[in-house]
């Protein structure tokens, strides 16, 4: 598994992806946004959190549209992975590359705090060394997360099973509290059409060593590295 | 040529920052504001033959970046 990492101006996640990838076993390289092409072999394509051209016009406006994404598109259209957390995931939005907005959140706070995720799926090459309905301790740290998009899209992933993670309690249960920022359906996470990109709001690199507090993000990183 | 874009959420779309602002207007007891909706203007200065081929450059401005059509309209005002 060669993975490469794109860096754009105010990423600030990079290294703790980098790492996670590591530990899994991937070989990994960073792209800087203005690259027009990504390694030769890379098999998944990772955009980091962060706050990307300062959250300017919109999250993830500006550098969905920076030069590496043109190799991002590019890379995807070939069958390639690609993941993008938190910012990455307000990028892949932007991009075009996944449907639907990361809107502010509902209450209007930054949230950062421990979050339980619903597996919803674990034949995708993201979540596989999960178990299907598992629920996984990671965190979210952001201020637009709030999942929308249009009853058209969100009917085509919702009936096609392209939801990879939804929001959920310590039971796995899907309530109102436990979907803090809003988002539609408790969308955590979401699949392309081909399922070779996933977008994702939560922090799976922030839980992968004891020492940090937890571990149940090696199970993303473990998938893609198998 | 000057033109003025303005974009706007669409109906129907929650605005968080649009209810923030109204219920700050309400505590500072401005009377009659019954909704905030916030949005954003950009003042473009535009190279153009002429004012429709100005516009349809600040379309694809509009379309290609300036606003996310999933959730927001937006206006030309050629000034």
């Amino acid at each position: 598994m060669h993975a490469a990492v794109i860096v754009f101006p105010g990423s600030n996640r990079e290294s703790d992806v980098v790492r996670a990838l590591r530990r899994s076993g991937a070989r990994v390289s960073l792209v800087w946004h203005a690259d027009h092409e990504l390694p030769a072999g890379t098999d998944l394509a990772v955009l980091p959190g962060g706050f990307s051209y300062g959250d300017y016009l919109r999250c993830g406006a500006i550098a969905g549209r920076a030069a590496a994404m043109d190799a991002v598109r590019a890379h995807a259209a070939r069958g390639g992975l690609v993941l993008g957390i938190c910012n990455g995931f307000q990028i892949l939005c932007e991009s075009g590359l996944l449907p639907g907005v990361l809107m502010r959140n509902v209450n209007r706070r930054f949230i950062c705090h421990r979050q339980t995720l619903r597996v919803e799926r674990t034949d995708t090459r993201f979540t596989s060394a999960y178990r299907q309905g598992q629920v996984i301790d990671v965190c979210v740290a952001h201020g637009e997360g709030n999942y929308f998009a249009d009853p058209e899209p969100l009917a085509g992933i919702e009936g096609e099973g392209r939801v990879a993670f939804r929001y959920c309690d310590a039971a796995g249960t899907i309530t109102v509290e436990a979907n803090r920022n809003g988002s539609l359906n408790a969308i955590a996470g979401v699949l392309s059409e081909n399922r070779n990109v996933l977008g994702m709001m939560p922090h799976p690199e922030n839980f992968v060593e004891d020492l940090i507090g937890g571990t149940d993000g090696r199970g993303l990183f473990d998938s893609l590295a198998a | 040529m000057k033109a003025r874009i303005i974009v706007t959420l669409k109906t129907g779309v929650l605005d968080p920052q649009g209810k923030a602002i109204e219920a700050a207007l309400k505590s500072l007891a401005i009377q009659g504001v019954e909704g905030v909706r916030q949005g954003k203007v950009f003042d473009i200065e535009v190279a153009a033959p002429d004012a429709a081929a100005a516009e349809a450059t600040l379309r694809t401005a509009c379309e290609k970046l300036l606003a996310n059509t999933v959730v927001e309209n937006y206006t030309i005002e050629m000034l």
